[in-house]
């Protein structure tokens, strides 16, 4: 599957949809233009002109504090205007569609939609569809893509583990309804990590999931052993409705995290989880807590990260123009 | 009142009377495809229709297309979908019951047949629904449809899910002698479901439906036509396994036909890339191994007809996330050359091909047509099988542009259309009438 409508033709990202197709250097560049904006972040006056008179629109078609929060703060680092658009969905499928409220955003003469919504492939429709100047910032789709996300995930790895080819990294939970561990996935393959393992009981995994690159584990103390990184996916409550689990009791009994549990990981294995936690569910307190957890590293490179992504995509309408 | 006609010197092909020669076609004035050679002095000029170098073959019967009227006019209508099936060569077309209102009580078929009336189409043959409603909650008045001309019942694509009340539609439509044509998606399985379930739907985000789901729903439907015997027909295979249980069940001597849509001929779940939602189609596109079976199915004779399942959108109805698109392709424009490209390319021999869109559908919808015999009625399609085109919705004449196969080449174009022996449509000249 390839993705024409990233990279533009110079070769430089256009809009940031998917992980998937693209090469590791653009990974690697994404990564690397992070680096200088954790710095803007940890100064007394956090903000660089990069942005500045552009006009970024945050439009989430579902809730979320974590990302839109970073997502803004991000834009208005780079001293951007921003504007936060949430849209209940339930009101937009009978009335305006989504193209017409395109339209009228694109009136604006805005330079950027940081998109989120629950069906995949919902930001490739709207990169289709949007006036040729604007960027589209993926912000999750479905099931589909969180790149940002993903690319915060490696960028916190990396500070730590730089070496990716020796790692070890497992995914933990329910990898079925998750945006993030796909891009987690496509992204520590591009960067040719040694070894991905997803680990879940085959309610919670996609049919074929060994064919995007990752080793299968049902059992979660044999996919612990020996791995550098441990990254805890969030157990939405509604997958016990849906009859794909019997009980968070039963869940926590064989698949969360425990202080035990990560002993059977390296001693130096980093703890990792995208948020929100749902303590006593899929993680310990101990352990989300813990020495080893850097779950809010995580959130803090995620600042740097989707300004690195912005700027990358706005500086190069910039430069063509 | 239709005049003798002949069709000049062209190349006959009729699998089902094993011709193809080149010979003359004669017409009576009644419109029947004759033996008797006419007169030639007596005839008019403008009567003979010089086939030299083209195909003459009979008109094609599709077993299924959505023609969106009455109810969903927004999308298409009968006139426009009319010109566009004539245009292909297609002279009857069996209409699924889910119209708005539902094909399930006579006013219905009349409220059809009444906007047929004065306008150029091809011979449509209603399915009635088999529940009101096509809830499966309560039987249709299915003795009263058949009065009223429905050929079948069927509860278009909405499964049925209650087994006692698919028994009860099968045991109901055998007293009446009505054959049932089944959809083959299961409702649990298939419910959230817009691709195939598979590694396209796991790296896409989809959600996916199972091949389990055809299996047991055609598993089921088997056991219950054996228990009630029913005529049946399935609908639209899309699994290599699902083939396998109707050639299994075949063997066994249960009476039972299948059809398959003709883009499951070409397209698997790999063409969805970039989520393209003209290829957001039930039951979806499946993989390449199923395509390669589908193929196979019309070779070994399990499978008999194949159906254009032309299903017109408006332009909306796919500018939406995939999974919130409509699901169904408009197919009418490309149905022959498709199935004509099967041919070209050597994938299925041209007189299956030719059977599946003409006699063996004849013989499902139990009608004596699809065949050039002396009696039969005139509905031929002549064609030019030398020309090679690209297809452009813009130039298609159906209203709906959801094509996957825009940009396609093909090769043959039909060149005239006839119905009951009057010309109903001629490329590069007005559609309606004989010149």
């Amino acid at each position: 599957m390839n993705h024409p409508l990233q990279p533009d033709q110079a070769g430089s990202l256009k809009h940031f949809l998917t992980i998937e197709g693209l090469k590791r250097e653009i990974l690697v560049s994404i990564l690397d233009t992070a680096e200088p904006m954790t710095e803007v972040t940890d100064r007394s006056i956090k903000k660089i002109p990069l942005l500045r008179g552009k006009t970024v629109v945050n439009l989430f078609f579902e809730p979320s504090t974590r990302t839109r929060t970073t997502f803004e703060l991000a834009a208005k680092r780079l001293s951007a205007d921003v504007l936060n658009i949430a849209v209940d969905t339930s009101a937009t499928i009978k009335g305006e569609s989504l193209l017409d409220m395109l339209r009228n955003l694109e009136a604006m003469h805005v330079d950027m939609f940081v998109v989120r919504h629950p069906q995949s492939g919902a930001a490739h429709f709207i990169a289709q569809h949007v006036a040729p100047h604007i960027s589209i910032i993926n912000a999750g789709d479905g099931r589909h893509a969180h790149p940002t996300q993903a690319m915060l995930d490696v960028f916190t790895i990396r500070r730590h583990k730089p070496d990716f080819g020796a790692l070890r990294i497992a995914i933990i939970g329910d990898i079925l309804h998750s945006r993030v561990a796909r891009s987690q996935i496509h992204a520590l393959n591009t960067l040719l990590t040694g070894e991905v393992r997803v680990i879940a009981p085959k309610t919670l995994l996609p049919v074929d999931v060994e064919s995007l690159g990752v080793k299968v584990f049902y059992n979660l103390r044999a996919g612990l052993k020996g791995v550098d990184v441990v990254i805890m996916l969030r157990l939405q409550h509604e997958r016990m409705q849906a009859g794909r689990l019997p009980s968070e009791h039963e869940y926590y009994h064989r698949y969360g995290l425990t202080r035990d549990r990560l002993q059977l990981a390296k001693p130096d294995a980093l703890v990792m989880h995208p948020g929100p936690v749902n303590r006593g569910v899929e993680i310990s307190s101990s352990v989300a807590d813990g020495s080893q957890s850097v779950i809010l590293e995580q959130v803090s490179h995620g600042i740097a990260i989707r300004m690195a992504v912005m700027s990358m995509a706005l500086d190069r309408t910039r430069a063509a123009s | 009142m239709t005049s003798v006609r002949i069709i000049r010197n062209g190349r006959i092909i009729d699998p089902a009377n094993h011709e193809d020669t080149v010979r003359d076609l004669h017409i009576d004035t009644e419109g029947w495809i004759s033996r008797d050679c006419p007169d030639e002095n007596i005839i008019s000029p403008n009567a003979i229709i010089d086939a030299s170098g083209k195909w003459v073959i009979p008109g094609l019967i599709d077993l299924s297309a959505r023609f969106r009227e009455p109810g969903h006019e927004h999308k298409a209508d009968i006139h426009h979908e009319s010109l566009a099936a004539l245009s292909g060569g297609v002279t009857s077309v069996c209409i699924p019951p889910d119209t708005n209102p539902v094909i399930d009580s006579p006013a219905v078929v009349d409220l059809i047949r009444q906007k047929c009336r004065g306008r150029t189409v091809p011979r449509i043959f209603p399915l009635g629904a088999a529940t009101v409603g096509l809830k499966s909650a309560q039987l249709s008045e299915i003795a009263a449809l058949k009065d009223a001309g429905c050929i079948g019942i069927s509860n278009a694509d909405m499964p049925v899910p209650n087994n006692q009340m698919m028994r009860n539609i099968m045991d109901y439509s055998a007293s009446h002698g009505m054959k049932i044509f089944l959809g083959t998606q299961e409702r649990d399985l298939a419910r959230c479901g817009c691709v195939h379930e598979g590694f396209i739907a796991s790296r896409m985000g989809l959600a996916g439906i199972p091949a389990a789901s055809e299996i047991i729903s055609i598993t089921r439907d088997l056991a219950l036509i054996e228990t009630t015997g029913v005529e049946a027909h399935f609908c639209r295979l899309s699994t290599a396994q699902g083939i396998e249980l109707i050639k299994s069940a075949q063997q066994h001597g249960l009476p039972v036909t299948a059809d398959v849509a003709v883009h499951q001929l070409f397209l698997t779940d790999n063409d969805i890339g970039g989520f393209n939602s003209n290829m957001h189609v039930l039951p979806p596109l499946r993989t390449r191994r199923d395509r390669d079976a589908l193929r196979q199915g019309i070779i070994d004779g399990v499978i008999t007809a194949i159906c254009s399942d032309h299903q017109p959108h408006e332009a909306d109805a796919k500018l939406a996330p995939f999974a919130e698109t409509e699901p169904g392709m408009s197919t009418m424009d490309t149905f022959l050359p498709l199935i004509l490209k099967l041919a070209t390319d050597n994938i299925i021999p041209l007189k299956a091909l030719i059977k599946c869109c003409t006699s063996h559908p004849a013989k499902i919808i139990s009608k004596s047509s699809g065949s050039l015999s002396p009696g039969f009625a005139a509905d031929i399609a002549i064609l030019d099988p030398e020309p090679e085109w690209i297809y452009n919705t813009d130039n298609g004449l159906s209203r709906g542009k959801n094509s996957p196969f825009n940009g396609w080449l093909f090769t043959g174009r039909i060149s005239h259309t006839l119905l009951a022996g009057k010309l109903c449509y001629r490329r590069n000249l007005p559609e309606h009438g004989p010149p």
